[in-house]
């Protein structure tokens, strides 16, 4: 018998990364499909349109880097161009798919070297890119038609509103609860009674309400969340870190002027918060690595977020948190490292106590 | 049953896949036939190498001294049954690299015939010294794996009087199960070793920590110390690697050992349960240490199981007896999957360090393809020692390596358990191992060339007084020359002046 030597450990899990891969877009599979029922076959278009597109770019790129057609299977290029169709206004045209796609696989991930050298969330990076440079397309939010309900457009209708660039009337569309509190707001309108006027609790949480294609139930999106935690495929430190951090800011705010500020849950119920925290914050690639550094950075997020919404000039923030902390993870991971065994923070060794 | 703020000591560790259940149940086999063959090491010890005390056809008896310790930490070798003395010579060691070590062959008779032994009665009356000359003439050292010689410890720990023993029977490692077998099944030994100990370490009290997957060790090794205050066996999780013996001792006492000191200047010390039994053998029937349980398992093992077996047995043989199908090892591993040694063929002796021999099949060690590090930082997280072995080995492919012993290469104990989890099958633990042997390398290299330097130094200022010396020679030659000519002309002179 003669083998060669190697050395340990001899034996291992094959988790694999195309097994996390799939496990996130499970836990995404409830919110989306919730997604596209609401908003119909518009809908539907938009999301084969962005997930072909980014598998395309993605071939394309391996192609011309020669790296092998295999990593396409990794599963990476599925997630990346799903959150993005998540993210998108269900009744976009196609064209933001594919150009949100592109910025996403070309710009947000290959131009670094690939899976796991970017700095950015791909998905999320494409996203704000396009919601500066289309800012008509990407807030334009179509009202819920659930499919094969009677507002609902028809297939070939759909194609129209998705592929030929018709005009959304605007009885089909409106504003999201966060964008029609600030849009009041800057009319010195006082939250309760525009509040009340808009949204219905129950509606909010569920997610029969205007938003992005897969973010609108807060419900399906943290039941998707929690299996993922579960299946310890993220940690609970980030997700808890963010949303406990809009929670106590907007809590703060709200206890003061009330008529100011939303109330805490107004600000956990939006899908997109929930989304960022459960699905994009927690991207294993542009968040920090130690324990703490992910308190930090969960913490951050869910800081900048509150800011942007309340004050800033867009009635959505957690893209930008999200990026904005992307950019400060080398220097989280730099500053905030576990400490060793044995050691001080500083790396001395620790003093015997007698 | 497991203490919550204890838990709360544990850093990282995996839950790895047990693979206990093969032999777990499965009481030691004591009938081994006697090899005709026995190979018996010089060194299965941290230090020096045995001495042999034996020559070319001499016959021993079973016990008998063959080789006796040298130098300050070292441990004899004894002969594991009795026969003739075939061979002293080189052999190949159970080392991955198989290199020849100085080994000694013994022809069985087949008798297995004791020598005559020295049994203690009552231990308890000895003098804490007397119990540690003894647990050293008896060859005794860490059977944990760590092998340092258990007299030195046992001297170090009285002399810097240590308040615990703490005895480890995590048995963290998966496939191993011979600990667990010796707990259940010779409990009441193991604490008279343990008993023993405290004595010759004239320490107060012992702890002994046990995984929660071993629930018939835990009662058996709490009936057997029920009549003894001063130890207790307290339940650990099971975590690989809870028997990291600073992982014990932190989940243990709360201590932590700084780095760069011993568990002795926080005031424990730490022996296997292997061990405990072998100090209970040595002193109360006053046998060497000459046997082993070792662990046969693995998926190309037929029937696997626990073996007490002769140091000295070939690999070859114990497989020979578990059944394993030859064609089906994909590995061979002396000790544990995760820390274990592959070795490059099985006709290689066992020795005191081992715990455990798997004959792992294809399908068990089929590593995944390398995919790209996606930060995921399972890495990070389940690192016992708190380190960032993503950090660590990207430096390393960069061959930086001194930025990553800046981040705390030195500190990584190589348990494994980062490659175990990396879900993109890059082999951390493999970079850091190598690193390692790369920075002492290099090390040797630079202690080189300053010797070099040195030798160079001195010869040119030899060189340079020699040179010296010869001018001055010189100097004073053509000084005494002048002086010579000078007085000639001098005399000449006046030779002349004298009509
Ligand atoms: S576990 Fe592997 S993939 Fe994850 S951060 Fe560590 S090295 Fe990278
Ligand atoms: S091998 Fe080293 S770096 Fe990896 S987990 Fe163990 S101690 Fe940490």
């Amino acid at each position: 018998m003669k083998i060669k030597p190697v050395s340990g450990p001899h034996h291992n899990v094959n988790r694999g990364v195309s097994r996390i891969m799939l496990h996130v877009i499970f836990a995404l599979i409830p919110a989306t499909l919730f997604g596209l029922y609401i908003f119909g076959w518009p809908a539907v278009n938009l999301f084969v349109v962005t997930i072909a597109s980014a598998l395309l770019f993605e071939y394309l790129c391996l192609k011309m880097a020669g790296k092998p057609k295999t990593v396409l299977l990794d599963g990476s290029a599925l997630l990346t161009g799903w959150l993005l169709a998540m993210t998108l206004p269900p009744w976009a045209p196609w064209w933001i798919g594919v150009v949100g796609s592109a910025l996403a696989i070309v710009i947000g991930k290959q131009v670094y070297g690939g899976l796991g050298q970017n700095v950015f969330n791909p998905a999320m990076l494409a996203r704000v890119a396009l919601l500066i440079s289309f800012p008509v397309e990407m807030t334009t939010w179509a009202n819920v038609t659930p499919l094969f309900s009677e507002s609902a457009p028809d297939f070939s209708a759909a194609l129209q509103i998705t592929f030929m660039g018709a005009q959304l009337p605007d009885a089909l569309t409106g504003a999201t609860t966060l964008g029609h509190v600030k849009t009041e707001l800057s009319l010195n309108h006082w939250l309760p009674e525009s509040l009340n006027s808009f949204i219905d609790g129950r509606d909010a949480w569920l997610g029969f309400m205007r938003g992005s294609l897969g973010e609108t139930s807060s419900v399906l999106l943290i039941l998707g969340g929690l299996w993922l935690l579960i299946k310890g495929v993220i940690s609970w430190r980030i997700p808890f870190a963010m949303l406990f951090s809009v929670w106590i800011f907007a809590s703060l705010f709200h206890g003061w002027n009330p008529a100011q500020y939303l109330t805490p849950w107004t600000h956990l119920s939006s899908g997109a918060l929930i989304c960022a925290a459960f699905f994009i914050a927690t991207d294993y690639v542009t968040s920090p690595n130690s324990a703490w550094g992910q308190l930090v950075f969960g913490f951050s997020c869910g800081l900048l977020i509150f800011i942007i919404r309340t004050w800033g000039g867009y009635p959505e923030g957690a893209g930008f948190a999200v990026l904005l902390m992307n950019a400060a993870t080398p220097l989280i991971d730099h500053y905030i490292k576990p400490r060793i065994y044995g050691r001080n923070r500083k790396g001395a060794p620790l003093e015997v106590n007698e | 049953m497991i203490n919550l703020k204890r838990l709360l000591r544990v850093r990282g560790g995996v839950h790895a896949e047990e693979h206990k259940h093969a032999t777990a149940d499965l009481p030691i086999q004591t009938q081994l036939p006697i090899p005709e063959r026995l190979y018996i090491p010089l060194q299965q010890h941290v230090g020096k190498p045995a001495e042999p005390v034996v020559k070319v056809g001499d016959k021993v008896l079973k016990g008998q001294l063959l080789a006796h310790s040298q130098g300050m930490i070292s441990a004899p070798v004894h002969a594991p049954s009795s026969g003739l003395i075939a061979d002293i010579n080189f052999y190949p060691a159970p080392h991955p690299s198989a290199l020849p070590i100085r080994t000694i062959v013994i022809e069985t008779d087949g008798l297995d015939q004791w020598c005559e032994l020295k049994p203690v009665d009552d231990p308890f009356a000895l003098e804490p010294e007397e119990i540690s000359m003894r647990v050293g003439a008896a060859g005794v050292v860490g059977m944990g794996g760590a092998t340092f010689p258990a007299a030195v410890k046992l001297n170090l720990g009285r002399k810097t009087e240590i308040e615990t023993l703490l005895i480890n029977g995590g048995e963290c490692e998966p496939y191993l199960t011979c600990d667990d077998r010796l707990m259940q099944e010779r409990a009441d030994a193991i604490i008279d070793g343990v008993r023993i100990m405290l004595h010759g370490l004239q320490a107060k009290q012992a702890k002994m920590g046990i995984e929660d997957n071993k629930p018939q060790a835990i009662a058996q090794m709490r009936t057997a110390c029920r009549d003894f205050d001063n130890i207790e066996v307290i339940v650990t999780p099971t975590r690989y690697p809870m028997g990291w013996d600073r992982q014990l001792i932190r989940y243990i006492t709360g201590e932590e050992v700084p780095a760069g000191s011993r568990a002795t200047d926080v005031g424990v010390l730490m022996h296997n349960v292997a061990t405990a039994y072998a100090i209970h053998q040595a002193i109360r029937e006053g046998k060497p240490s000459v046997t082993r349980v070792v662990t046969v398992s693995g998926q190309a093992v037929a029937s696997p199981g626990n073996f007490e077996a002769p140091i000295g047995t070939l690999i070859s043989e114990l497989f020979a007896h578990a059944d394993v199908g030859e064609s089906q090892v994909a590995r061979i591993v002396m000790g544990g999957p995760m820390m274990g040694e592959a070795l490059p063929h099985s006709d290689l002796p066992i020795v005191k360090a081992s715990s455990g021999l798997l004959a792992l099949g294809a399908d068990e060690i089929k590593p995944g393809a390398e995919q790209p590090c996606i930060r995921c930082a399972s890495c990070v997280d389940v690192c016992p020692v708190g380190l960032l072995p993503v950090d660590m080995a990207n430096r390393i492919k960069a061959n930086q390596l001194d930025a990553a012993v800046s981040i705390g290469l030195k500190d990584c104990i190589s348990c494994g358990s980062c490659s175990y989890v990396c879900p993109s099958n890059i082999p951390l633990a493999h970079y850091f191992k190598y690193a390692s042997g790369e920075l002492i390398g290099r090390q040797q290299a630079q202690h080189k060339s300053e010797q070099t330097n040195k030798l160079m130094q001195e010869r040119n200022k030899r060189m340079e007084r020699i040179e010296k010396q010869k001018a001055e020679e010189a100097a004073r030659r053509k000084a005494e020359k002048e002086a010579r000519d000078k007085a000639k002309r001098e005399q000449a002179e006046a030779e002349e002046a004298t009509p």
